[in-house]
């Protein structure tokens, strides 16, 4: 069992307390491809940033490749977030004043990678995602598409254990929706890389092999989807 | 490293002009502070500097005027040393203490000429040792020996002022010839230096030429010493009191009556004025630091503007694994680079600044009449200032950085991630 999530409980209190997360319990396997499906206000935002080692829980219990994740230090959750987890943002989050080789080498620049083994690795991945002349844009010389393929090959360079995919869509049009989509499934299949990808879209949710529910704080229904039956045909928007 | 500071590079690239503006703050504190201490340097030189050629490292008694009735005397009684005194100097109460006693006679004052040109002076009987004890240097020729004091020589040394007036064209001809001193001759052997500070024109003879000459009798114009044993400012002026206030008892004058017989302590003149200098200097760099301080602020102050922008940027960093510390680094190191780069060019500025001071200002030289004097001798700084400052460049980047590289360290990535 790659991930394990007990009884999460999760409450934010600005003022007033608002619980999010009701006693979370789900199991995902090492090389599924899942999305996770909800309204906004579904709390799988907070899911998702308390699966990331972004957030914090308040009760329950969170296993990641048989660790304990719970009141870690910012040191050592930085340290898992580098090697065990790779992200995929709506919004892309790419550094502007960085061109894409550089964006990719950052995570290796925190584990410590010499400079010149890590140009190698990054140029290596933006050739597998169809980049390398693009090695050297800055991230407002490309299209949104092409950034996302750039953080995909961030998030794929130190060797995650999962890819957490926010929205991954949220911000391409259609046909590059369909190509991101592809693109992940492929990794999912030739490089068995475990990938969740949250989403309030049905035909994003519909390209993976099992949707998760959640809704009001509490995992509903969970699909198998391996025929990619629950919404028909080719995904639009 | 390297890396690192790629990166400052890349941030310092996209915000140039408030980079510049910050680092003018700092250019300038530092450009003035180079000035300050540099033009300090000059006034101290040439206040102190060329005083300090002058005071050597021994102390001197004569007798003068009481000003304090003592003992049955009336004040304004003239005090004379005489070869008792030496031997009292020397003696087994002094010693180990006192070395190299020397004495000098009374002066008298004649006219010299040579080929028709005249100068007054100051025929005063010495000892050898009067050119290291007074730090003469020489010009041209050599200086009294012990040949000259055994054989009783009519020689005498002259300065180069006195040279110049005896023969304008050549003063170095003077050397060899016999001056005309009222109604003696004497041959000159030796010029020494003064510059145009100095109204020197005491002109040295041989202690026994002089015996002989203008005064028999056994009196003695000053008695010169020096020491072997005190080391720090206080018991130097414990020993001056000890052997001043002796001294004074022996010739019936109030110990403390310091007008009766007059010390010169070259070692505590000394003392004050390193002093002195050392007050300036620090004063100055105080002055300086101020206004640095508000170079500070600025970068400070920019640094915490530069967190607030790039909030979400380090929330991608933490989010793909930087740690607060990795941040922390990033920040201080940046507010590092920006406070050196444009401190190094304000010290570079500052550094040429007084290099033009020294071309201009230092090369005019104010006349009082008797005495040219120079505003500002050599107002530069050292190797060991540019050091000083770089060292305090490093500190002063830390310390500005320090507040926004803690916050930017604080970031939490989810919020971080949120500003967009």
């Amino acid at each position: 069992m790659l991930i394990e999530l007990k009884g999460i409980n999760k409450t934010y209190d600005n003022g007033q307390p608002l619980h999010v997360l009701k006693g979370v319990d789900l199991e995902i396997e090492r090389g599924e491809f899942v999305s996770i499906m909800g309204a906004s206000g579904s709390g799988k935002s907070t899911l998702l940033n308390i699966l990331g080692i972004l957030d914090n829980y308040d009760t329950g219990e969170y296993w990641l490749d048989g660790k304990l994740i719970k009141d870690l230090s910012e040191k050592t959750a930085a340290d898992y977030r580098n090697r065990m987890i790779g992200f995929v943002f709506q919004s892309f989050n790419l550094i502007n004043f960085k061109t894409a080789v550089e964006n990719v080498e950052l995570p290796l620049y925190y584990q410590g990678v010499p400079r010149k083994k890590r140009h190698e690795m990054a140029m290596e991945y933006l050739e597998k995602l169809g980049l390398t002349d693009w090695a050297s844009h800055f991230p407002n010389e490309m299209s949104g598409g092409q950034k996302q393929r750039v953080a995909i090959a961030r998030a794929l360079i130190t060797r995650p254990q999962i890819i957490l995919a926010d929205e991954p869509t949220g911000a391409l049009d259609s046909k590059t929706s369909v190509e991101v989509m592809q693109l992940l499934k492929r990794l999912n299949q030739e490089e068995n890389i475990t990938i969740i990808v949250v989403t309030h879209e049905s035909g994003v949710a519909n390209e993976t092999d099992k949707i998760i529910h959640i809704k009001d704080g509490i995992i509903g229904e969970i699909e198998e989807n391996k025929a990619h039956q629950a919404w028909g045909g080719p995904m639009m928007k | 490293m390297r890396e690192l500071f790629y990166e400052i590079a890349g941030n310092l690239r996209n915000n140039k002009l408030r980079t510049v503006l910050t680092g003018f703050a700092v250019s300038w504190g530092i450009f003035l502070l180079i000035c300050l201490l540099g033009a300090g340097n000059g006034l101290m030189n040439s206040f102190m500097g060329s005083v300090a050629d002058y005071i050597s490292q021994s102390i001197t008694v004569r007798g003068r005027w009481t000003s304090k009735p003592y003992a049955g005397y009336q004040e304004g009684r003239e005090i004379q040393l005489d070869e008792t005194d030496v031997a009292w100097t020397e003696g087994p109460r002094w010693a180990p203490t006192v070395n190299n006693v020397t004495r000098q006679t009374g002066s008298t004052g004649v006219t010299f000429s040579l080929d028709g040109n005249t100068v007054a002076g100051q025929i005063s009987g010495v000892m050898p040792e009067y050119r290291e004890q007074e730090k003469l240097k020489m010009y041209a020729g050599r200086f009294l020996n012990q040949d000259d004091l055994k054989q009783r020589r009519k020689m005498i040394v002259l300065s180069l002022a006195q040279a110049k007036e005896l023969s304008p064209k050549n003063p170095e001809a003077v050397i060899g010839r016999w001056v005309g001193a009222g109604t003696v001759s004497f041959r000159v052997v030796g010029l020494y230096y003064t510059d145009e500070s100095s109204m020197y024109r005491t002109c040295p003879i041989p202690y026994t030429t002089y015996k002989g000459i203008y005064d028999t009798s056994d009196k003695i114009g000053s008695i010169t010493f020096t020491l072997d044993g005190p080391e720090t400012k206080s018991e130097h002026e414990a020993f001056e009191k000890e052997y001043a206030g002796a001294l004074r008892l022996r010739h019936d004058v109030a110990p403390d009556d310091w007008r009766g017989i007059w010390v010169n302590n070259g070692y505590t003149s000394n003392m004050e004025m390193n002093d002195a200098q050392r007050y300036i200097r620090t004063f100055l760099w105080i002055l300086g630091l101020l206004t640095l301080v508000s170079g500070i602020v600025g970068v400070s102050n920019i640094m915490l503007i530069t967190v607030k922008e790039r909030t979400h940027e380090f929330g991608i960093r933490k989010a793909i694994g930087a740690s607060p510390a990795q941040i922390l680094k990033l920040i201080i190191a940046e507010s590092v680079t920006i406070t050196a780069l444009f401190g190094y060019i304000g010290m570079f500025l500052g550094m040429i600044a007084c290099q033009i001071m020294d071309k201009t200002v230092a090369q005019d030289a104010v006349d009082i009449g008797v005495a040219k004097i120079q505003m500002l001798v050599n107002p530069t700084v050292g190797l060991d200032v540019a050091i000083e400052a770089t060292i305090l460049l490093i500190v002063a980047g830390t310390i500005a950085g320090a507040v926004p590289a803690w916050k930017a360290a604080r970031v939490k990535p989810i919020e971080a991630l949120r500003a967009e």
